[in-house]
């Protein structure tokens, strides 16, 4: 395996972690508030296809992303109103959107476009282009830092470094912020905001609103900028393995975004080499393909570690009698 | 006179069909610690949230300092500078005390500033009141003593004049409780206004100058506790006479039920809790184990119940019993006649969740007169649950009522009326009368004694030396997995076991 093997395989790492790291952090935001979210997947499906769908009728991959953004909002609020004002169970109404959204994006791109449940390919314009860093290509030809420069670093999209931003970002809002701080303690213990006077409701509300716009940006990722046009179930399971990723990083920032790259380096390895001969031995694509999935099991089973969630996840608040 | 720092004028608050507090009037001068002493239940709590903007009254009207005071929320109460330290405090464990006090108080979006203006100004509270915590502590890893000062100055660094504490003591060592006693007085003489809830007489009379007394959600009197006394307290309380001390017959001493030799056991993190004892229970007495909590008597308790394993020889009534494997766990011991009230009813007597009927089974559930066939015989349950509710006067007195809707006390009757009722030889009792209210201690140790007077051998263990002192008919004292030494309870004092719960052989020094 050569260098720029190495470095073709930790690019593609970086794409794929993307929508991984948006979802984990929208994730993040969600059940560091004490409202657990196992609707990312739904979230991020919706907005895939809206974003899409909206990006080839307009031409504008701009219009695409707030559509997508609006769309997961959507479900995110619905997931509020079920568990925040409803006080239902968190679980079963993150279930409940995954079905809507796994349902809702067939039957409606179907009905608008009758490609089959996809949205026409996407081109220019409707797609987030890549944005490449001053020199890079001709810089390219330096040994070593060049291709880290020109293939790894540069040529990527908007939403790559945004998401990547996003982790330096959302350690500070948690653990520098007055945000931050009520928002880790509606997690833990919600009595505790409530009795310092601060609105428990208004917390977890604006928490789920974040998860909601990561979420809607993680999806216009996949459909806009991953790939051209939205296909039926594109999210594949990325729901699930940020959710992962979000236990394996013990809900903290850094950690979700290695935890997030991981994933993604499983991901691109499968891509790129499609049978693995181990001296006689093939493992054959498919084993590659589960990796992911199989590592999201492994870690959910808590073979990794315990990790210990928000204490009030999952609860709603009641004021106790 | 002064104009009272909070007056309520006939507050009024139902939940459903439960009227918490029925028309209530009080008035609070400022300056002074006000005591407010009722049973669990009497709506002491409730009255309290409604002035902390928690719940919202019926009817009635808030004044604070001469003021009327809508509070519709917390913010409010703050605002009217009312500060409360809940029974179970609002507290986020694994935050450190500087955030946990500017939570909701900060000054603005960016933490830093907040924190170094909190830092500077604890300092000051603790040197104008002697409440000295590590800012930088985290709250998990502080005892329940250090969490409760961080309450207070929550409350303080809020700028409050007026401190509510819910049942401060619950939680606490009596060493520790008097320490916030004294909190208490130099906050009162630095011109702060405090309200006491506690249904502890003691308390009341050491540290109130006020006493307001509540009963079902009314209040019946409010008296200068200089005025007063504990036992007409209790009867104000209670609504009858009460025995604050048990009235019970001298023992009938028979032969060993229980006997115990060369005990060990280790706990699940290989550390040695009882380091070989050896006692003796005989019929018809009642054996108390004092000893400050941790020093080995719960899990003592736990392997006699069954619920550990342990190392060395136990006899009932002359023959062996299984320490560890089979005939060893709690159900072969309660079918060798011993019964257990635990120590921690919430998490091992009751289920808290279920049915009064179906937690008054528990243990016993395989009783053939509870099955029909391979069915529950669940309506021969329910009526032996019902004839327990009354004999052990369990109030509400409602069997379909879920364990966590009953008062301290009544779920600790539950418990007892299980156990006891089964007629065992041996009763296993672990702190009968922790969070119980006066009437209900009063009926579980008549239970305790009457079950002793049928020549039945007990062995009770709790951390109040009061309790220990009205039922024992023998002591014996643990320290450190040690039997520290036996007396008798007419021939000791609070003073001499104080010195063998701490480890010191008054005879031998």
């Amino acid at each position: 395996m050569d260098f720029l093997t190495i470095i073709q395989v930790l690019d593609s790492t970086v794409r794929l972690a993307t929508p991984l790291l948006l979802a984990c952090l929208a994730g993040l935001y969600s059940e560091r508030a004490g409202i657990f979210d196992i609707g990312l997947e739904g979230k991020m499906l919706m907005a895939a296809f809206f974003s899409a769908a909206v990006a080839a009728v307009s031409g504008s991959v701009w219009l695409g992303l707030l559509a997508g953004i609006a769309s997961s909002l959507v479900l995110s609020g619905l997931h509020g109103l079920a568990s925040i004002t409803f006080r239902g169970n968190q679980l079963i109404s993150g279930v409940a959107i995954n079905f809507l959204a796994a349902g809702m994006t067939v039957l409606i791109a179907q009905d608008w476009f009758k490609q089959g449940g996809r949205t026409p390919s996407l081109f220019a314009g409707g797609r987030f282009e890549p944005i490449n860093f001053p020199f890079a290509e001709a810089l390219s030809g330096v040994p070593i830092l060049g291709p880290i420069y020109s293939e790894l670093l540069s040529g990527h999209s908007i939403l790559v470094y945004l998401a990547f931003l996003a982790v330096p970002g959302t350690w500070w809002v948690l653990y520098r912020t007055r945000f931050g701080l009520r928002l880790r303690a509606v997690g833990e213990n919600p009595a505790a905001v409530d009795t310092a006077g601060v609105s428990v409701v208004g917390l977890r509300y604006a928490a789920v609103a974040i998860c909601g716009v990561l979420c809607g940006i993680a999806g216009a990722y996949l459909a806009t900028a991953l790939q051209a046009g939205f296909v039926k179930d594109m999210t594949a399971g990325r729901g699930f393995i940020a959710l992962a990723a979000l236990i394996f990083a013990k809900w903290r920032p850094w950690q979700a975004m290695w935890a997030c790259l991981l994933f993604g380096l499983l991901q691109a390895i499968a891509l790129r080499f499609q049978n693995i001969d181990l001296g006689g031995v093939v493992i054959p694509v498919q084993v590659m393909d589960a990796l992911p999935y199989i590592l999201t099991v492994v870690i959910l089973a808590g073979f990794v570690g315990k990790a210990i969630p928000p204490r009030a996840g999952g609860e709603p608040y009641v004021k106790e009698r | 006179m002064t104009v009272p720092a909070i007056e309520l004028k006939g507050i009024s608050k139902s939940f459903g069909p439960v009227q918490a507090n029925k028309d209530i009037s009080i008035s609070v001068a400022p300056g002074t610690i006000h005591g407010i002493i009722g049973e669990n239940g009497a709506g002491k709590s409730t009255l309290m949230s409604i002035l902390y903007g928690f719940y919202k009254a019926d009817k009635g009207e808030i004044w604070i300092n001469g003021a009327k005071t809508e509070i519709p929320d917390s913010q409010a109460a703050i605002a009217a500078g009312i500060g409360m330290v809940f029974q179970h405090f609002k507290l986020v464990e694994n935050f450190t005390v500087l955030e946990n006090i500017i939570l909701g108080a900060e000054d603005g979006g960016l933490l830093k500033p907040s924190l170094a203006k909190a830092r500077k100004t604890l300092k000051e509270l603790a040197t104008e009141y002697e409440l000295n915590v590590d800012p930088d502590a985290v709250i998990e890893e502080i005892g329940v003593g250090m969490q409760q000062r961080v309450e207070i100055l929550k409350a303080l660094y809020r700028q409050a004049d007026i401190l509510i504490l819910d049942e401060p003591t619950g939680v606490l060592t009596p060493a520790e409780a008097d320490q916030l006693f004294r909190i208490l007085h130099r906050l009162k003489d630095e011109g702060k206004t405090i309200i006491l809830i506690t249904h502890k007489l003691r308390e009341i009379m050491e540290a109130t100058d006020t006493v307001s007394v509540m009963r079902r959600g009314q209040m019946t009197a409010t008296v200068k506790t200089s005025e007063t006394n504990p036992q007409h307290l209790a009867e104000l309380m209670v609504g009858r006479k009460v025995l604050l001390q048990v009235d019970k017959v001298p023992a009938k001493v028979g032969a060993p039920v229980l006997e115990i030799e060369n005990l060990h056991v280790t706990d699940e993190k290989g550390v040695e809790r009882v380091k070989g004892i050896n006692l003796e229970v005989r019929a018809g007495e009642i054996l108390g184990i004092a000893g400050v909590a941790g020093n080995g008597q719960s899990e003592l308790l736990e392997v006699l119940g069954g619920m550990r394993p342990g190392t060395g020889s136990i006899r009932l009534n002359g023959s062996p019993l299984a320490l560890s494997g089979a005939g060893s766990d709690a159900r072969a011991r309660r079918d060798q006649h011993i019964a257990h009230v635990p120590e921690d009813r919430q998490r091992e007597g009751l289920i808290m969740d279920f049915h009064a009927w179906e937690n008054v089974a528990f243990g016993y559930h395989h009783d053939p007169a509870y099955q029909s066939g391979i069915f529950m015989n669940n309506a021969a349950l329910r009526a032996d649950t019902e004839r327990k509710i009354e004999k052990f006067d369990v109030r509400p007195a409602d069997g379909w009522l879920a364990a966590k809707n009953f008062s301290g006390g009544n779920q600790q009757k539950i418990v007892v009326a299980r156990e006891i009722e089964r007629n065992p030889d041996l009763l296993l009792v672990g702190q009968p009368t922790r969070g119980v209210d006066i009437g209900a201690i009063e009926f579980i140790h008549q239970q305790i004694v009457a079950l002793r007077d049928q020549g039945k051998a007990v062995l009770l263990v709790s951390v109040e030396l009061e309790e220990i002192f009205s039922l024992s008919d023998r002591i014996a004292v643990m320290f450190d997995g040690h039997i520290m030494g036996e007396r008798l309870p007419h021939e000791t004092d609070e003073k001499e076991l104080g010195l063998l719960m701490a480890g010191v052989d008054g005879k031998a020094a």
